[in-house]
């Protein structure tokens, strides 16, 4: 797959590095920054950067992080798909590690960093990418492991290699319990006058367990014709699920029953995501704002937020952030509920509301002053205000989990299921502004 | 920065130097100091110093039962190996005693490294703990040997075939633990693309073999996966039942939560659709592609998103029908990096259709009013693409550009607006009320075009379209003022916009204008091609046939037909099947870019030969017929061109100045019927050289496959591809003319 794989800073200068196939000059890399910056130059229009460039016969594939490029190099016509995949594990992994990946973390632990990569890539092909796995035999404390009986503790375990390589054997726990998240997450675009554009549920499942032994779990929601193809009068059509690697797919592409083993501890069972625009003909929770700009003198804001969810539901930490020109200031705000803040680093004021129960509707106002004289270049800056909100106890979709049923061949423990449901806002639930 | 300073200072420590102070760490007689010291080395490994003069006293650290001092100690090894190859001989010995370490974790690292050691000495060594490790109980240790195999043979390929290696890895891929199957199928694979030797086989696949790799697919890590379906698309179903058991076994990998997964699921369904006979089944399956097509649109990577995208522009354009539904995944969303926003809208304009037509372009209006000028200048030509797609949306795309004017009238916005607008009026010539609508809207904002493209598109709407124009005077006086001023281009623009109107015209209201023109551009112009033309145009308008004159000089460009860039089909059945790959992402077929000594394998040296020869041969033949063609013609201004193509051709640069070349050969050699075959878009005009070439070279070198001249050809394809098809339009009216003259 890859060839070398580079840790660089921001200008490309490289942090760290290791070389698996001895197939490009270990100097390749030192091009890196030129290119970049050759990227970055000639895009007076066009913009120019891409996560790839070739030069000279050496593919350099990279993405971005924390002001960090990884980049991993290759002659070959490889799976382009799968190195960027591979080096996003990377990130995640040694962020598991080290709590952030940036270039301090990573001059402070480059022995282990080390390690990681040779057990995650041989000869350019990617092994273990598994954080959970991979911590059970490297570890930074290792004297704790090599006290006694130096070299026979630390042993690879068996689930590196085993099919059921996301699962150690040999896991106990005194009470037996699994906890279930259903998290909604809702992405919707909104037009100046409140019609929805586009909106689409990325919902989650996610599942701590604490379960002993090899549990055998099998998932079941509340209708059997979720996921097939057959149009009943709720036409609850997930779309592209995607599973946790212990989910047994085949046995889900034939019979539609949702087996697995779980790995120890938190992960995501399954992800869906749903578009079908009958669910959200109405936003959740409508903000209409008007902005006024007086030229050179002042900008009022009045905007209105409500609730459009069920009375009996409350929407919690509702946070609307409303933007506003880099070079706005004194504002006064009032707000008949709630706070407004203003964060001239963001350029937004933010209107904070803690509980927002259904059907309310609440009103703010705002005046800033603008600078006399402005700059005539200002580009005309189209930013949507922006919605943070998490509603508990409530799934926009309808999704219910009806049973989880744990079942450990040896062991034959009780189990105890939780289940919890919240719909928040995803990273995208936006209103435009005229 | 400070830590780096920090370390500096810390290594340079006290007065006798740092290797100094390293080496005397190194031989301490305490345990700690010496790992302590070799930390410090490999510290300062990484900062980027040359520490291999410490190789012997590191060396003599390699005996321990610390595993992660021998790790570092084996870091170390593996990249100073080759400053001091006589001294690792010395490591052998614990290299090969490890590899019989109760510890499975270290028998692992023991060869993992031995084979990293790129000496060639080593060789002798590896063969014992190799086929030992090979055959170890523990599949951990059998999975790190099969790769180890394929470092051996990149090493010495005679000893892994004497030693029997090759026998031992294939007999891996049918082991009862996946992944060691995976490892035996990557080794396998490495060692295929090093091969020299032609007489060795070094695997083949049989339904057998691909039956035990589908059993296997499901118990995989997600990068075993990824390794088997790669393998499933070069292998060639035998039946229609065994191409459907396959796709029916990579389907449920369309769910797996690794975004490469599901692209090579897509890819290798791809490759056994065509073996699958019945068309229902076929289209059954196609359906089920859709949502994890889009899933790999809303992956949390931006950089998996674009390959995804990439990916996507391949699959429509085979597909068209796939993903027409789904043309609100791709709106953009604030957050996304621009290289995505981009990439979005060349989906989104090729999911257009009847149906969405009036969502997509306010979403694109939308996009329009963004602040980043490159986004802003894509979903302009964005409008003006669906309108040319979409005869019924003309209107309103012309409504909104004007709105954009009016409303953000940056000078950005008119230049990209005016080009659009030509565009539009090019592909429905003649419609009248079109005219109405768009000209006024130009001639208002004349004073603010300022790029050569724009200028170049009014110029030309000026001569086609006089009549509409209500101050058309004042705008030729100073075109005329400032004729010496402008590019050779924009010269021969105004040059061809006066004759026409002048002939279009029937009174003699802008003869005047005429004769400066052609003064200034016989006299005092710079550029030969503008003074050749001025003086062609003169001659012609001093013969008294004033059909022929009407005849040359108002010919009407043939209508557009899209602006949409779209792949060759050879180029796209290569991409098809290069799905997920470098290629993918380029949008070039791979042998375009990758250098041919990576892949020395025996089975396609003869194909690439026979390709290379193949290209240049046809290459002369290319150039030699263009050089017959253009003698006679006896086109002396031509001959030069000519000159300039043959050398691009063989050193095959790649410029647009080329593909502009080429473009007007093309329009050269189609004489007989120029309106038919030319200006069309850029893309199809290299389809226009392969079927005046086809037959030719088929017949010249029936050895070499006219594939092979359509390869070659569409590398230049590719760079006709983003030319925009103004330019060609340029060019086409330029020859044209000349072409009406002989």
């Amino acid at each position: 797959m890859a060839s070398q794989v580079h840790f660089l800073d921001i200008k490309g200068k490289p942090l760290l590095s290791r070389d698996y196939k001895g197939d490009i000059p270990p100097n390749t890399i030192e091009k890196f920054p030129l290119l970049i910056l050759e990227l970055e130059d000639d895009n007076d229009e066009e913009s120019n950067y891409k996560p790839f460039i070739n030069h000279q016969g050496i593919n350099y594939i990279y993405i971005s992080h924390n002001n960090l490029y990884i980049c991993a190099l290759t002659r070959k016509n490889e799976n382009v798909m799968a190195i960027i995949v591979f080096l996003s594990k990377i990130v995640e992994v040694l962020t598991q590690y080290f709590k952030t990946l940036e270039e301090e973390s990573i001059r402070d632990n480059f022995v282990i960093i080390y390690e990681l990569l040779d057990e995650m890539m041989d000869f350019g092909y990617a092994q273990t990418t598994d954080t959970k796995i991979l911590k059970q035999y490297i570890t930074q404390d290792y004297f704790k492991l090599v006290k006694k009986t130096p070299s026979r503790i630390v042993q690879p375990p068996n689930a590196v290699t085993n099919s059921v390589n996301w699962r150690s054997d040999g896991i106990m726990y005194k009470k037996n319990e699994a906890f279930l998240d259903v998290v909604e997450s809702i992405n919707m675009l909104i037009s100046a006058s409140g019609h929805v554009l586009n909106s689409e549920i990325l919902g989650k499942i996610k599942i701590k367990s604490h379960l002993s032994g090899m549990p055998d779990l099998r998932l079941g929601l509340n209708d059997k014709g979720i996921f097939s193809e057959e149009t009943n009068n709720r036409n609850l059509d997930l779309e592209d699920i995607k599973f946790h690697q212990c989910v047994r797919l085949s046995k889900f592409e034939n019979e539609k029953i949702i087996t697995f083993i779980p790995p120890d501890g938190e992960f995501t069972l399954m992800s869906y995501r749903l578009s079908s625009n009958q669910f959200l003909v109405k936003p959740l929770i409508l903000v209409d704002c008007k902005i006024k700009v007086h030229q050179h003198s002042r900008i009022e804001i009045i905007c209105s937020v409500k609730a459009q969810i069920k009375k009996k539901s409350v929407a919690n930490n509702v946070e609307v952030m409303i933007p506003i020109p880099e070079d706005a200031d004194t504002p006064k705000s009032s707000a008949q509920y709630g706070s407004v803040k203003w964060h001239p680093e963001k350029a937004c004021l933010i209107w904070k509301l803690r509980t927002f129960p259904g059907g309310k509707q609440y009103f703010m106002s705002s005046e800033l002053g603008l600078p006399a004289v402005s700059d005539p270049e200002a580009i005309l800056s189209k930013r949507p205000i922006k919605l943070n909100f998490s509603i508990p106890y409530f799934t926009t979709s309808g999704i219910q989990v009806r049973y989880l049923r744990i079942n450990e061949p040896k062991l034959q423990y009780q189990s105890y299921p939780w289940v919890r449901y919240i719909t928040q806002a995803g990273d995208d639930y936006t209103v435009r502004i005229k | 920065m400070s830590l780096e300073k920090k370390i500096r200072k810390f290594l340079q420590g006290p007065k006798k130097g740092e290797a100094y102070e390293l080496r005397s760490g190194l031989v301490s007689q305490y345990k700690y100091e010496r790992k302590d010291a070799i930390q410090r080395v490999i510290q300062a490994m990484t900062v980027g110093k040359d520490v291999s003069s410490l190789f012997p006293d590191v060396l003599k650290n390699i005996a321990t039962y610390d595993l992660e001092q021998k790790k570092l100690v084996y870091l170390y090894l593996m990249n100073y190996a080759k400053s001091h190859p006589e001294l690792c001989i010395l490591a052998v010995n614990t290299f090969v005693q490890d590899t019989e370490d109760p510890n499975p974790l270290i028998r692992a690292l023991a060869i993992r490294t031995m084979g990293c050691v790129r000496v060639a000495r080593m060789v002798d060594f590896i063969e014992i703990p190799l086929k030992r490790t090979l055959s170890d109980d523990n599949p951990y240790v059998r999975k790190t040997a099969a790769i180890c195999v394929a470092k051996l043979f990149d090493l010495s390929p005679k000893a892994c075939v004497e030693f029997g290696f090759l026998d031992q890895l294939r007999g891996l891929i049918k082991d009862s633990n996946p992944m060691v199957v995976a490892n035996a199928l990557n080794s396998l694979f490495e060692i295929k693309d090093m091969n020299v030797d032609s007489s060795l086989v070094v695997l083949e696949f049989d339904s057998e073999l691909i039956k035990t790799l589908l059993m296997c697919l499901n118990e995989c890590t997600e990068w075993g996966r990824i390794t088997i379906l790669d393998t499933l698309t070069k292998y060639e179903a035998s039946s229609s039942e065994e191409a459907s058991h396959i796709i029916d076994r990579a389907t449920p990998q369309l769910q797996h939560a690794n975004p490469s997964v599901v692209l090579s699921s897509i890819k290798v369904i791809l490759h056994h659709l065509g073996s699958v006979k019945m068309p229902a089944q076929r289209s059954a399956i196609l359906k089920k592609l859709s949502s994890p097509l889009v899933s790999l649109v809303s992956s949390s990577i931006p950089e998996a998103q674009y390959v995804g995208l990439k990916n996507i522009r391949i699959i429509l354009e085979k597909y068209p029908q796939i993903l027409s539904k789904e043309l609100r995944v791709f709106f953009i969303k604030y957050s996304d990096p621009l290289y995505l926003k981009l990439e979005k809208l060349e989906i989104m304009v090729r999911l257009a259709n009847e149906s969405n037509s009036t969502l997509l372009l306010s979403e694109l209006k939308e996009y329009a009013m963004e602040f980043e000028s490159a986004l802003v200048i894509k979903a302009i030509k964005s409008i003006g693409s669906v309108a040319i797609k979409l005869p019924d949306c003309v209107i309103k795309a012309v409504n909104i550009l004007s709105g954009l004017i009016d409303q953000r009238g940056d000078s950005l916005i008119v230049n990209e607006t005016t080009t659009v607008f030509t565009n539009i009026l090019r592909r429905y010539p003649g419609k009248n009320d079109y005219i109405t609508l768009i000209v006024p809207i130009i001639s208002a904002h004349v004073s603010e075009i300022n790029k050569s493209e724009a200028t170049a598109s009014y110029i030309w709407l000026f001569g086609e379209y006089p009549k509409y124009f209500s101050n058309l005077k004042d705008h030729l006086d100073s075109l005329v003022d400032k004729f010496l001023e402008y590019e050779s281009s924009i010269q021969l623009h105004i040059l061809t916009s006066v004759v026409k109107i002048n002939m279009a015209s029937s009174s003699n209201k802008y003869s005047n204008h005429l004769q400066r023109v052609l003064e200034l551009a016989t006299k005092e112009c710079e550029s030969a091609d503008v003074r050749d033309k001025a003086y062609i145009y003169w001659r012609l308008l001093s013969s008294t046939s004033t059909d022929s004159q009407k005849k040359v000089i108002l010919a009407k460009l043939p209508p557009i037909e899209t602006t949409i860039p779209s792949f060759n089909p050879v180029v796209l059945e290569h991409l098809i099947k290069e799905l997920s790959t470098l290629s993918s992402v380029y949008h070039r077929p791979s042998y375009t870019f990758i250098d041919p000594s990576v892949y020395s394998p025996v089975n396609e040296v003869q194909h690439k030969e026979v390709a290379k020869n193949g290209k240049s041969g046809n290459m002369q033949d290319l150039t030699n017929l263009a050089k017959q063609e253009i003698i006679n013609a006896k086109n002396e201004n031509l001959l030069d061109l000519d000159d300039n193509d043959a050398d691009d051709d063989s050193s095959s640069t790649k410029s647009n100045n080329e593909a502009s070349l080429l473009d007007e050969l093309n329009d050269l050699f189609s004489t007989p019927a120029p309106q038919g075959q030319n200006a069309q878009t850029s893309s199809t005009s290299t389809n226009d050289i392969l079927s005046l070439f086809g037959p030719n070279t088929a017949t010249a070198n029936q050895n070499t496959s006219t594939g092979d001249v359509n390869r070659g050809l569409s590398d230049l394809n590719l760079n006709a591809a983003p030319s925009n098809s103004n330019t060609q339009q340029k060019t086409d009216k330029v020859n044209n003319d000349l072409l009406d003259l002989f």
